[in-house]
């Protein structure tokens, strides 16, 4: 049995959807219990190193809204394989810095971008954006154009 | 010991570095909390140059977001059109000929080398070497030049298109080519003159800026920054893409991960761009440059305008020039070693002609991540140093 199969059993409860293209493996997990599947991932499974980390709005009216997308790599074995989980608006995440790092930088890009906010992170500010910035830019109903500063 | 003295030594002070300074290359703050001259902590503060470019992408044809990734790493732009190209051909799910494959390697291989040469020339006068500045300069002309008789530009140079390249080679660019590799294993041992085994070189650089293994994975840190600190990742071997397995080369790596151990993984990653760009011109295909498959090109100009009109020709024609081509329902990963680490791009197609969603993981931006860790206990002066270890581009930190 391959590490796959046996991650899969493994988190068999917070699995909510998977998932094969192009060769790439994803996951849909439940929102509740991320961080401790995130723990199993990487304590059991040995995915040491958090390749990325992002947020996709799937637009007004979907649900869920947003989604927050893992890519997760055990650099030993070379595996790989993304991890979703869904949130609705207002929804907080709980943060993953404590296992890896990098998600610091990511996390914050997140919450710059989308506005998602993350439970536990050390200091939760905008990354590329001014303080004072209106909005978070990467949701689907922020315009590109003939944006109205006076609103 | 008095009272005033005790509160003296005790101080922080908080220095504001940037975000316009010579050292950085860019717009980079950084907020430095000093202990007399040693840094006690080092905060950088990004975003100076945030261009919008995932936000843009999203409503741009997939041809289309090309010139934008030209500038996000604006001194390997071809490492970049490569990584988001393979990953939109990936979405699609259409291979590149053979010949567009190699012309694809030489050229990022070339860029690596420029990238590599800037890098050198700017931290070594970051340091204080001017000298070797306008050594490394002298090169990475002629791999502009070179660059801009593929293109046709010298800086974004949008060679590479989704399915290939935009057109083949120019007469007399192998025979420069060459001429320039001919060179270029004297000039880099010129390089190593000046500086490998100089003092000061090695004072400023040894035990500078040390990353640890565990740090370096901890924060996602690729590429020589990566290597240098011991462990062999490449990309490029580990999930070899266009072509790598068949080239023979050597992944350099370092011991302490300190400053002078990823100038000595760059310089050696030089020579193997070099003997990767030998063997791709020595085998070199024959053939299209570009993907037939998908209808991602325009048709052949005689079946639109020509005599013999073809109906199907014209719509493909059409269909192109008005929405580009469509990308099926689906979500991929792809990533490739850029000359600063891990290029990835994260592509949801909803199958329509624009990505959903573009998103990308840019190398200098998760490396400068670790700017604090690199920095304490070093002093102020060592600042410039490290900043330059980085190879950040502030174009690839911001997007």
């Amino acid at each position: 049995m391959d590490w796959l199969d046996k991650a899969k059993e493994r988190l068999q409860e917070a699995l909510i959807e998977e998932g094969e293209f192009r060769g790439e493996h994803t996951w849909v997990l439940g929102k509740s219990s991320l961080s401790d599947s995130l723990v199993v991932l990487k304590d059991e499974f040995g995915f040491n190193s958090l390749v990325d980390l992002c947020g996709l709005d799937m637009g007004e009216g979907k649900s869920p809204r947003f989604y927050v997308v893992y890519h997760l790599r055990n650099m030993d074995s070379k595996a790989q394989i993304r991890v979703k989980v869904g949130l609705e608006e207002g929804e907080v995440l709980s943060s993953s810095c404590g296992l890896w790092k990098g998600a610091d930088w990511m996390e914050r890009e997140v919450y710059d971008m989308f506005g998602i906010d993350f439970e536990g992170h050390p200091s939760l500010a905008r990354l590329y954006l001014p303080e004072d910035f209106p909005g978070h830019p990467l949701r689907k109903d922020y315009p590109t154009e003939g944006y109205d500063f006076e609103e | 010991m008095s009272v005033t003295t005790e509160r003296a030594e005790r101080r922080t002070v908080t220095l504001n570095m940037g975000p316009q300074h010579p050292s950085t290359h860019g717009v980079l703050r950084v907020v430095l909390d000093l202990e007399g001259e040693t840094v006690a902590d080092a905060q950088p503060v990004v975003g100076y140059l945030h261009r919008g470019t995932e936000k843009l992408a999203e409503s741009k044809a997939y041809q289309q977001v090309i010139p934008l990734i030209d500038r996000l790493d604006y001194l390997a732009c071809p490492a970049y059109n490569f990584a988001y190209c393979l990953a939109v051909e990936k979405l699609l799910g259409i291979e590149v000929p053979p010949r567009a494959q190699y012309i694809r390697v030489i050229m990022a291989e070339l860029a690596r080398i420029a990238s590599h040469l800037i890098w050198l020339g700017s931290h070594a006068m970051d340091i204080g070497a001017v000298t070797v500045f306008l050594y490394t300069f002298r090169e990475r002309e002629i791999t502009y030049e070179l660059l801009e008789m593929a293109a046709g530009v010298r800086m974004h140079q949008s060679y590479f298109v989704v399915g290939g390249v935009r057109w083949d080679l120019p007469e007399g660019f192998i025979p420069k080519l060459k001429a320039f590799l001919d060179i270029l294993p004297g000039k880099i041992e010129e390089y190593e003159n000046l500086l490998t085994k100089n003092k000061i070189w090695k004072l400023r650089t040894v035990d500078v800026g040390v990353l640890s293994k565990e740090d370096a994975i901890a924060y996602g840190a690729t590429g020589p920054m990566l290597r240098g600190s011991g462990l062999k990742w490449d990309i490029r071997k580990v999930y070899p893409y266009s072509g790598y397995e068949q080239f023979d080369f050597e992944i350099p790596t370092g011991e302490h991960g300190d400053s002078y151990d990823r100038y000595l993984v760059r310089m050696e990653e030089m020579r193997q761009s070099r003997r990767i760009i030998l063997q791709a011109l020595e085998e070199l295909p024959e053939g299209p440059i570009q993907a037939l498959e998908g209808k991602l090109f325009f048709p052949n100009p005689e079946l639109v305008r020509g005599d013999e009109k073809d109906m199907a020709a014209l719509i493909h024609q059409f269909k192109l020039v008005c929405e580009g081509f469509h990308a099926p329902v689906g979500e991929v990963y792809q990533s490739i070693e850029a000359p600063k680490g891990e290029l990835g791009f994260y592509v949801v197609g909803d199958g329509g002609p624009k990505p959903f969603r573009l998103r990308i993981r840019l190398p200098s931006l998760m490396n400068l991540q670790t700017l604090p860790v690199l920095s304490r206990g070093h002093k102020v002066a060592d600042m410039a140093a490290i900043i330059g270890t980085l190879d950040i581009v502030l174009g690839d930190v911001d997007k």
